[in-house]
């Protein structure tokens, strides 16, 4: 026998990690991932592979070369945000554009502030809209997916994208939603980012990760009420200028961005009730950006927006504490 | 298009004016009055906020000082006698000169010396640990290692020595805040003079087991044997409770007791030459002969 | 009806009962004893033998030290050896009164027969004065003194007895062997108990990993006929057998910051010590023994053992065999609020209720990663407190804002440590916010008791 371990109590752990925790989110994000290059075909991969590959690298050159600090990849949370960012972009964009969106992701939105968890908003969503704002044109210009063995792409814009510009011109709502039908938004297969593609396939991840208890559905699901509520009322008032809301649930990436960038631990609030408020905070935002707005698509800006006043959640939304008014 | 700017400069400038106007009112009317020596015996402190005098920071120890009615009970350790020799002039108060002080690490329980008999496996910090238990050496006086004096040394004058498992104080950079005195749960370090030329004589061990639990917990230790005691001619050292203490303002720095110590917990610092411990021994005996034949005679 | 439990977090680690079918069995005496005189919460007892005397099985060694103390027997006879400062299983020295041991003759006044006393004695304060004479602690791990606990103070009323059979830690299983194999005992125990507090109902609360303790317990109350007894079956949900969260599961109610049990007309005392009271008072036998689950996956010989109190914990580990070669820890207690041993010739106390033996895997730390602020150790906090955040107010030393945050409130269940997945000392650092919050209440309370007194002068 060697020398006893002493140490103070509790003496056993649960089998939670923060890496255990993080291969369970790549888990659940495998089947989107699966669904989009098979739609996408092998230009996808090109982009996920260079994003998350620039994600985690940048993050070990950091924390070697910068903070001199043992390396932090092993948590795969930089290989989270690699694959976070590739479903948040059009197949067809340029591989240093990726690489760009990396740096801002991983170098600016999370290492700046000292890593996970120090992080205030989500590292993929603020690459993301950078890259929104500085390459306009890569982002949002999409082409229709031509699938794994598909015939030549076909430029065109997303359902919401369409939709602005059909309302600029003076259509209404109706004519222009006719085009799509519920089916092909729910089974992916519109234009659009990649994660905006396949409802289904990142539900079923959502699904996954709350029966793993990896997160709690309040957040994702005072998203979708709130979407779904917004969205009632204002095409109850004028169905010719709102969409409806299950076009709305089902567009503009608002699964991706509800299930996998609003549940993000570190950029979101702790307890239920905090999560709930975020969560309505979010998807009100969103409706309101995408009705009024000149972006058509708002769950990305919503998100941000509402990771910036999480601290402020977190002080007016705590547990009750045993035994105490 | 020029009127626009004309426009928009004006409004600014007028904007400005007026905030700064608002400005100016505020801060006549919720000005508060202070003594304005407060200022000047803050500019002269170190700055350093660590709270070694006892109050809050050098703020908190300027108002107090301007306050008192004598500089009897604030001395700032930090700055030392230069700088209370400046508070001194502001305030008009006379100041005593105090011996400058070092932190002294009472503990020589080495890895070697102190074998581990279990492994500490919480968070690493000597409270903590203290809280816990007697800690993962046999001797349950000695020091924790977990380096809880070296966070709180704002000085950067403590370290942890990986070889030997114990912090050594840089003496150039210890201030004699006493940052470390409170953070010590064990109570092993302690400030003393740092003595003429930086020469000074302690015992390095805190342990107050009897003699030979103290011994088989750590081979370095103190363990109250009295012969330290008996050779100082200079009735500087106390043994009590299975521990000497060397009094810093009565050694002479002889060494005498550092040499006849037999296991090696008197340490001197500072010294030009090392002790060469048969000489002194020789010494001793010639010494003890004599008033031995004296008091025969 | 549905199962009931506490209602803000817990965990629900593996239960891990692996000891569970090992009946309790006597441990020989060990040839030497040390009685701690400082194995109860409060004053230290003072002892009232000298070196040289000679004592029997369940003599007085011992007596209160005060009134928050207890009397110690001698749980030996033989002769005393020593009274002197030896080191506890922490290292840390406190007198024991050290005993060798001679045959095994008890008191004559100790009833040792197996007959059932089922007669409780009419006086309620005749009760408490054998209960107090008996040396009986709070055996559930606290060791408050039990007679105390059932002297509330005037102006509260007690509403309900409830006997904590929980055993909501991993592992353990002395009180599960004890329901099965003294139950009859313990109803008796709890009869008195439920007596002295004034007629008041009683609630055994057992969780539901231990059907056949449910049945039997179920069983022996139809048995005896005892009124005002019922069995309450709890949902495995750890820490349901810490006291305020028993009272939250049993009674919803929840007792307040600082405040006891009794503030809500709740008395909890543990399977064991109904078990004790029943010994002390209808068999005149004080505690001088405990059951000790002794337990773990890496050690070949579990068993649920009857141990004197003072008898080294080596010589318990050297009778079943020895530590096992794979064994990195040993735990006195449960492996989440159980106390890691320094030293193995430390000998048991009154509480010890459990040696686990865990190995290196199961035990050792995973290093410390940030904060991922996942709300896992929140989600899991009992009483409602936000772990990681005193964890860094502690680090950062803000004692007020600690305060502030409830760290008083921690009852050191340790389920923000089990559940961090980032593997951060919570506990460890809150411990010593809660501390010095304590100090800094119970200081202000003492400034404003002289404050008082001062402006009555």
């Amino acid at each position: 026998m060697s020398k006893l371990i002493v140490s103070p109590s509790p003496h056993i752990h649960s089998k939670d990690s923060t890496r255990s925790l993080m291969r369970d989110v790549v888990i659940a994000l495998i089947p989107a991932v699966i669904c989009s290059v098979v739609f996408y075909g092998w230009q996808e991969l090109l982009v996920l592979g260079v994003s998350v590959a620039s994600c985690v690298l940048l993050e070990w050159a950091i924390t070697k070369y910068m903070l001199k600090q043992p390396s932090t990849i092993g948590d795969l949370s930089a290989v989270i945000t690699g694959i976070l960012l590739a479903l948040n972009v059009p197949y067809t964009t340029p591989w240093w554009v990726i690489v760009i969106g990396a740096v801002v992701a991983i170098g600016v939105a999370k290492m700046t502030f000292g890593g996970l968890g120090q992080n205030i908003w989500n590292p993929a969503l603020v690459g993301r809209v950078f890259l929104l704002v500085s390459f306009p044109t890569y982002m949002t210009t999409w082409s229709a997916p031509k699938g794994l063995f598909g015939a030549d792409a076909v430029t065109g814009a997303t359902p919401l994208g369409a939709i602005q510009e059909g309302l600029m011109s003076g259509a209404s709502v109706e004519e222009l939603t006719s085009a799509y039908n519920y089916r092909d938004l729910l089974f992916a297969n519109l234009g659009g980012s990649a994660g905006e593609v396949c409802a289904l396939a990142l539900l079923a991840g959502f699904v996954y990760l709350c029966c793993r208890k990896v997160i709690k559905p309040w957040i994702t699901l005072s998203i979708f009420a709130t979407v779904a509520l917004t969205s009632l009322i204002f095409w109850g008032i004028d169905p010719s200028r709102f969409t409806d809301p299950v076009f709305n649930l089902l567009t503009g990436g608002l699964v991706l961005g509800a299930c996998f960038m609003a549940t993000d631990y570190v950029t979101s609030p702790m307890s239920l009730w905090g999560g709930v408020v975020f969560g309505v905070g979010i998807g009100f935002l969103t409706m309101m950006i995408r009705y009024f707005g000149s972006y058509p698509e708002g769950v990305s800006f919503a998100i941000l927006l509402m990771n910036s006043v999480v601290p402020l959640l977190n002080m007016w939304f705590k547990q009750k504490k045993f035994g105490r008014k | 298009m020029v009127n626009i700017i004309i426009w928009t400069i004006a409004v600014v400038t007028v904007l400005g004016l007026v905030l700064a106007l608002v400005l100016y009112l505020v801060a006549q009317r919720f000005k508060v009055e202070e003594d304005p020596r407060i200022d000047e015996v803050e500019k002269v402190m170190p700055g350093a906020n660590c709270g070694g005098c006892g109050f809050a920071g050098c703020r908190a120890f300027a108002e107090a000082a301007v306050k008192a009615p004598n500089l009897d009970n604030n001395y700032c350790p930090v700055g030392g006698n230069d700088v209370m020799a400046k508070v001194a002039s502001i305030l008009g108060y006379e100041v005593q000169a105090k011996a400058p002080q070092v932190a002294v690490v009472r503990c020589n329980g080495t890895c070697e010396a102190r074998p581990k008999v279990n492994e500490y496996d919480g968070y690493a910090s000597c409270y903590v640990k203290s809280l816990l238990y007697t800690g993962d050496t046999g001797c349950s006086f000695g020091c924790l290692g977990c380096g809880d004096c070296v966070n709180a040394c704002q000085f950067g004058a403590l370290s942890m020595d990986p070889a030997t498992g114990l912090p050594v104080v840089d003496e150039s950079k210890c201030t004699a805040c006493g940052a470390c005195v409170k953070a010590c749960p064990k109570k092993i370090i302690e400030l003393r003079p740092k003595g003429p030329r930086g020469m000074r004589e302690f015992v390095s061990c805190v342990n107050k087991d009897k003699g030979p639990v103290a011994k088989k917990a750590c081979a370095n230790a103190c363990i109250g044997c009295g012969i330290c005691a008996k050779t100082c001619t200079h009735d500087a050292i106390t043994v009590e409770g299975n521990i000497a203490y060397i009094d810093p303002a009565k050694c002479k720095l002889c060494r005498e007791c550092e040499a006849m110590c037999p296991t090696g917990a008197i340490h001197g610092v500072g010294f030009p030459k090392p002790l060469d411990k048969d000489a002194v021994k020789e010494r001793i005996k010639i010494r003890q002969q004599k008033a031995k034949e004296a008091a025969n005679v | 009806m549905s199962k009931r439990t506490f209602s803000i977090g817990g965990v629900h680690p593996h239960d891990s009962k692996i000891s569970r079918d090992c009946a309790i069995q006597a441990l020989p005496i060990a040839p030497t004893v040390y009685i701690s005189v400082a194995q109860h919460i409060g004053a230290p007892s003072v002892p009232v033998v000298a070196v040289g005397d000679k004592v029997k099985v369940g003599q007085v060694v011992a007596e209160p030290g005060g009134f928050v103390s207890a009397y110690i027997h001698s749980s030996v006879s033989g002769t005393v050896k020593s009274i002197a400062p030896r080191a506890d299983l922490a290292g840390r020295m406190s007198t024991h009164i050290e005993i060798a041991v001679e045959g095994d003759e008890w008191l004559e006044s100790i009833d040792r027969s197996d007959t059932l006393v089922t007669e409780i004695p009419e006086d309620g304060k005749a009760i408490i004065e054998k209960i107090r004479q008996g040396g009986i602690v709070g055996l559930g791990g606290a060791t408050f003194p039990t007679h105390v606990k059932l002297s509330p103070p005037p102006g509260s009323k007690c509403e309900r007895v409830i006997i904590n059979g929980c055993e909501c830690e991993p592992y353990l299983t002395s009180d599960f062997r004890t329901l099965l194999e003294k139950g009859e005992q313990v109803v008796v125990g709890a009869a008195i108990l439920r007596k002295v507090m004034g007629n008041v109902p009683c609630t055994i609360a057992i969780e539901e990993n231990k059907p056949e303790a449910i049945a039997h317990i179920r069983e022996v109350i139809a048995r005896l006929g005892f009124e005002g007894i019922e069995v309450m079956v709890m949902k495995m949900m750890y820490p349901q057998g810490g006291e305020k969260q028993l009272i939250d599961a049993v009674m919803h109610r929840q007792v307040g910051s600082g405040a006891l049990p009794i503030s809500v007309g709740a008395v909890v005392q543990n399977v064991a010590t109904a078990l004790a009271v029943y010994d002390a008072v209808q068999k005149n036998k004080p505690i001088i023994d405990n059951s000790v689950t002794v337990t773990g996956e890496c050690f070949p010989r579990q068993a649920n053992l009857l141990v004197r109190v003072g008898t080294p914990l080596q010589y318990i580990i050297d009778y079943l065999g020895g530590i096992p070669a794979d064994a990195a820890k040993v735990i006195s207690g449960g492996p989440m609020m159980g106390r890691a041993v320094a030293n193995l010739q430390a000998a048991t106390v009154k509480g010890t209720g459990a040696l686990l033996f865990l190995t290196e895997k199961q035990t050792r730390r995973a290093p410390e990663t940030s904060c991922i602020r996942c709300g896992k150790c929140a989600d899991a906090c009992p009483m409602g407190l936000e772990p990681f955040l005193l964890n860094k107010l502690s680090k950062a030393q803000d004692w007020d804002a600690c305060e502030q945050n409830a760290a008083q409130d921690c009852i050191e269940c340790g389920c923000c440590l089990y559940s961090c997945p980032a593997h951060i000392p919570l506990l460890d650092n809150i411990r010593v916010g809660k501390g010095a919050a304590l100090n800094a209440i119970r200081a202000r309370a003492a400034a404003a008791k002289a404050a008082a007194e001062a402006a009555k002068k």
